[in-house]
């Protein structure tokens, strides 16, 4: 965070236009706008209950919102699957952590490989030949992800077993691994020290540096928040109620009163 | 002491994905695979081969496919005797009605009809889990049990309801003798073995164990539900096919549907829990293991129970064995759900370090 | 008209025993989260329980006094356990540790006495139901300990390969024990036929007063259940084990406790299906297969419902009888070609898929909002 860091704001990537989204009675979300830059760091933060897991599982198909849509890269989508969000090029890693449990840290990285993998089950079940070539090809990407993540010494090691800090990286492993354009990270620091959450935001700042990937992180530690992103939405029981850069955000009345506590 | 991987480097990637990292290790499963090869046949006796090692090899090929849709895939199927059977009947009626087909592209066939009704069956997998699919897997097993002994057409109208086996001619090679048979089975079995290990350590088997794992979060990294789990049923399914052409074509070599009743689909199941949920290897100890038990329990059981002035009939000795078995299945539930397999690397894992403790 | 009827009539009343059975699971499943696949291998052991104390000529003597000694001593414990209260803190050496030894062996002889004095005759009903329901009791409590209680916070697919094993363990044991010869029961429900409706049809209509009898012991069973789940604690505490079992102990709640409270209430149930079964078609051991059918029945009403229970029930019993006798008709009908009959064999399993893919959660079953 001390480095001065010289990246490239473009475009808009991602347009959220008056989403609302029921579940039965109860209103997630009413009627929220916003949108994502392409290369920037985006967070969007809000109490508990606030509609933030709701709004990341709408932009990569896992929620179909009853009203408003959803445009990515100039493409005003209809309902989508979450596997055809994903082969568009968004990834994302979970509030709860969400590995597969029963395979290793390595197999967990391999399948965010899943959609470059093109062999067919014939060619997979010969083994040699180009599903050998290929399975080699994938491994070496992997592999300087898990470089890049300091997780080599538990490569083969299943994740069920890891301690908690090291599931998070070997998630966000796994979300890296499909080389998005757009990565979603719900609470990546949530229930981490002080340590690893300096760890995990230097990561998160390495990927958005390096590979120019668009962050949109859902997060509940100010600090972190203002330190790290470029601008914030912020949601109150599915509303929006503030969105701009962060200092705009801590000067914001509304946002103030609503979440960070009228005495602040 | 003589089990250490010291020394051993794997310096690309390809070699370290190898199914057998350790040196020791691939020259312990060459001397089993010569051994079964070379000297079996030449040591054991017919009823040995006949009996005991041609329909554990089989068994343990359908264990291996209906262990790729429960242990890898983490779909519950109670029908894989009917996915047998219909392996069994396929390749019976190829057989009887294009004579002309090599035996080895009809036991094959069976595999592919068997394939074809598993991914049918497997679309209800698509909208349910767990043991609502169980249950409706159940409505296979009934539905081909009366459709092969009610419908005279699969039969090709025998009266008695039950069938013949043809000739066992693989291009030429007329397998007859006990011997024989077990090197064709020993030779397919193998060969599938191997297919079935590429296929999980692969991109698809990966799939499939993230869709077992977490099928939310597999969908979310991109994984196609509805592609894994059909490819999963339609794998599992050509598999336990092709074990249920060899059980009727070599085995039994007549057959009648009960067969593949509902107790063989247990005792699959059973073979795969104790071989071990996701282990290739296992599937051949679990099925070893529900063959030879009650084979063992037949002859052990009676001297016992004289011992305790107890005449067991035939019935006793097979009810006192259903016991023993549902004793051992919650036992190695509780004891290690990931079955023989998992004691298996266990006492590798200690082998490694032996004699120090850790 | 009539006989269609008939068919109709005679298949729901099927369905009210397989609901017997279906309830079954959907207690075991709604308070433990277990999918008991051993449920009708509970039915067979209770009718055996039950058969051996009421005739005991069937088996012989001996098994009588063992049965009567055991449920004597499971009512022993019982009755020193409420008594006592469920933990009981005594200094090492202190001498009423070994209470409930003394208990269960001196009740245990009482058992064996008075079953001797039944003598071939047996025990009343009166005394012959109750001491089943000890039986079961003691199978609900072997299978909480040496079952359950080690697979705490297992999968519910192991949980479920678990009842798997102890439907064999069942099955095999019992046959042992009491041979696998079909027992008839006779605790007095008429099975004399019966005609309803004689003014409308000509002949009327034919039923068995046996199902008529088997309905209304399923519908107060199920308002019995009813009550208890929803307006007791213990069924408030039930309903918090099969959400989650760490969280529900962490409360408070003794898990083992209450999971040998549902199987015992779950072998009640078995009881009240084998005694109406029973009556019908003699205790055997296809009386496991029949409960293979309640499968189906948990698929069509939902795993957590009681309504769905005996709803499923019906509709799998009616649907199945109607289908049996006009599958071939209609086949022929539109095939020309008559298909082969016995689709009783899998015409439940198969309503049942296609229903699943219209209805994934059953009739009455509650859907799922999946979170990540």
């Amino acid at each position: 965070m001390s480095a001065p860091r010289t990246r490239t704001i473009g475009d808009t990537l991602l347009t959220v236009d008056r989403i609302s989204l029921s579940f039965g009675g109860v209103k997630a979300l009413t009627d929220v706008s916003f949108d994502i830059a392409k290369g920037e760091v985006r967070a969007i933060i809000g109490p508990n209950g606030a509609g933030k897991s709701s709004m990341l599982n709408c932009i990569n198909g896992f929620y179909h919102p009853q009203q408003g849509s959803i445009t990515y890269k100039s493409v005003k989508r209809s309902q989508m699957r979450p596997h055809e969000a994903a082969a568009q090029g968004i990834a994302r890693t979970f509030q709860n952590i969400a590995l597969f449990k029963g395979m290793s840290t390595l197999d967990n990285i391999m399948t965010g490989r899943n959609l470059r993998m093109k062999t067919g089950i014939l060619a997979q079940a010969l083994h040699f030949g180009p599903a050998r070539a290929e399975e080699i090809e994938h491994r070496l990407a992997v592999e300087r992800i898990i470089e890049f993540l300091e997780i080599e010494h538990i490569r083969k090691t299943p994740v069920g077993r890891l301690p908690y800090g090291l599931q998070k990286r070997v998630e966000l492993g796994r979300a890296l691994a499909a080389e998005p354009e757009l990565l979603l990270l719900d609470e990546p620091m949530a229930g981490m020290n002080i340590e690893e959450k300096q760890d995990m935001c230097r990561f998160i700042l390495d990927v958005n540096d390096e590979f120019g990937t668009t962050i949109c992180l859902i997060e509940h530690d100010m600090g972190v928040v203002m330190d790290i992103s470029d601008r914030v939405v912020v949601l109150d029981y599915g509303k929006k109620i503030g969105d701009g850069v962060p200092d705009e955000i801590k000067r914001n009345q509304t946002v103030i009163d609503a979440y960070l506590g009228v005495s602040h | 002491m003589f089990y250490r991987e010291a020394g051993q480097f794997k310096t690309s990637y390809g070699r370290d994905m190898a199914v057998f990292p350790i040196a020791q290790d691939r020259i312990a499963i060459g001397l089993i695979v010569a051994i079964a090869f070379l000297a079996v046949p030449f040591m054991a006796t017919e009823y040995f081969l006949s009996s005991i090692m041609v329909p554990t090899l089989i068994l343990a090929l359908a264990a291996i496919g209906l262990n790729i849709l429960v242990g890898y895939c983490g779909q519950v199927s109670l029908g894989s005797g009917a996915f047998m059977a219909i392996g069994a009947y396929a390749a019976y009626n190829f057989a009887i009605r294009v004579p002309e087909l090599p035996l080895l592209v009809t036991i094959l066939l069976g595999g592919v009809v068997s394939a074809m009704v598993g991914i049918a069956f497997g679309i209800p997998s698509l909208r349910i889990k767990g043991f609502y699919l169980a249950v409706a897997t159940l409505a296979a097993q009934f539905f081909f049990d009366w459709l092969f002994l009610r419908v005279g057409w699969f039969t090709n109208y025998t009266p008695s309801g039950s069938v013949n086996a043809p000739q066992l001619n693989v291009f030429g090679w007329i397998v007859n003798t006990p011997t024989e048979k077990y090197l064709f089975v020993l030779g397919v079995v193998c060969v599938l073995a191997v297919l079935a290990k590429n296929l999980v350590r692969g991109h698809v088997g990966r799939q499939w164990m993230a869709i077992r794992d977490m099928d939310i979060a597999a969908e979310i990294i991109g994984i196609r539900p509805m592609y894994a789990k059909l490819t999963a049923f339609a794998v599992s399914s050509f598999f336990v096919g092709v074990a249920g052409s060899l059980w009727a074509f070599v085995h039994l070599g007549s057959w009648e549907p009960l067969a593949f009743n509902i107790d063989r689909s247990f005792q699959l199941l059973f073979a795969v829990i104790i071989g071990g949920l996701g282990s290739i290897a296992g599937c051949f100890m679990g099925a070893a293991f529900m063959w030879i038990l009650p084979i063992f329990l037949d002859i052990a059981l009676p001297p016992l129970g004289e011992l305790v002035g107890w005449k067991m009939d035939k019935a006793t000795v097979s009810h006192f064995g259903f016991m023993i078995f549902g004793a051992l299945i919650v036992f190695f539930l509780i004891v290690e759900p990931h079955g023989l397999a998992r004691l298996w690397s266990i006492m590798k894992e200690k082998l490694r370090l032996w004699p120090f403790p850790y | 008209m009539a006989f269609f009827l008939e068919v109709l009539i005679g298949g729901l009343l099927t369905g009210v025993l397989y609901s017997l059975v279906a309830l079954g699971f959907v207690l075991i499943f709604k308070a433990s989260g277990v999918f008991n696949f051993a449920q009708g291998a509970m039915v067979l052991m209770a009718g055996l329980a039950l058969v051996q104390l009421f005739e005991p000529t069937y088996i012989g003597l001996w098994h009588f006094v063992g049965v009567g000694a055991l449920s004597a001593a499971v009512v022993g414990l019982l009755v020193l356990r409420t008594v006592r209260g469920g933990t009981f803190a005594a200094a090492k050496g202190d001498w009423r540790i070994h209470l409930p030894k003394i208990v269960a062996v001196g009740a245990g002889l009482l058992g064996g006495v008075l079953a001797l004095a039944g003598g071939a005759k047996g025990w009343p009903l009166w005394l012959a139901i109750p001491a089943a329901i000890a039986v079961m009791v003691a199978v609900a409590w072997v299978v909480e300990r040496w079952v359950l209680r080690p697979l705490v916070n297992q999968e519910g697919i192991i949980l479920f390969m678990a009842t798997l094993g102890v439907t064999f363990f069942i099955d095999g044991f019992s046959q042992t024990l009491f041979g696998s010869n079909v027992y008839p029961l006779n605790i007095g429900l008429s099975k004399d036929p019966m005609f309803l409706l004689e003014g409308v049809f000509e002949g009327g209509i034919l039923v068995n007063k046996l199902d008529i009898s088997g309905g209304v012991i399923a519908g107060v069973l199920v308002a019995g259940l009813a009550v208890f789940f929803q307006k007791t604690r213990i069924g408030r505490a039930l309903r918090a084990v099969a959400d989650d079992h760490a969280a529900a102990q962490s409360v408070g709640i003794p898990l083992n406790w209450i999971w040998f409270i549902v199987w015992s209430v779950a072998g009640v149930v078995a009881l009240v299906a084998a005694i109406v079964w029973g009556s019908k078609l003699g205790i055997q051991f296809s009386l496991t297969f029949l409960a293979l059918k309640a499968l189906p029945v948990l698929i069509l009403g939902g795993f957590t419902s009681v309504p769905g229970a005996i709803v499923g029930g019906l509709l799998i019993g009616a649907g199945e009888k109607v289908a049996e006798v006009y599958f071939p008709v209609v086949t022929k009908f539109l095939t020309g070609t008559a298909m082969p009959g016995g689709v009783e064999y899998w015409f439940a399993y198969v309503l049942a898929l296609l229903f699943l893919l219209f209805r994934p959660q059953g009739l009455f079953g509650e859907r799922i909002i999946e979170r990540v």
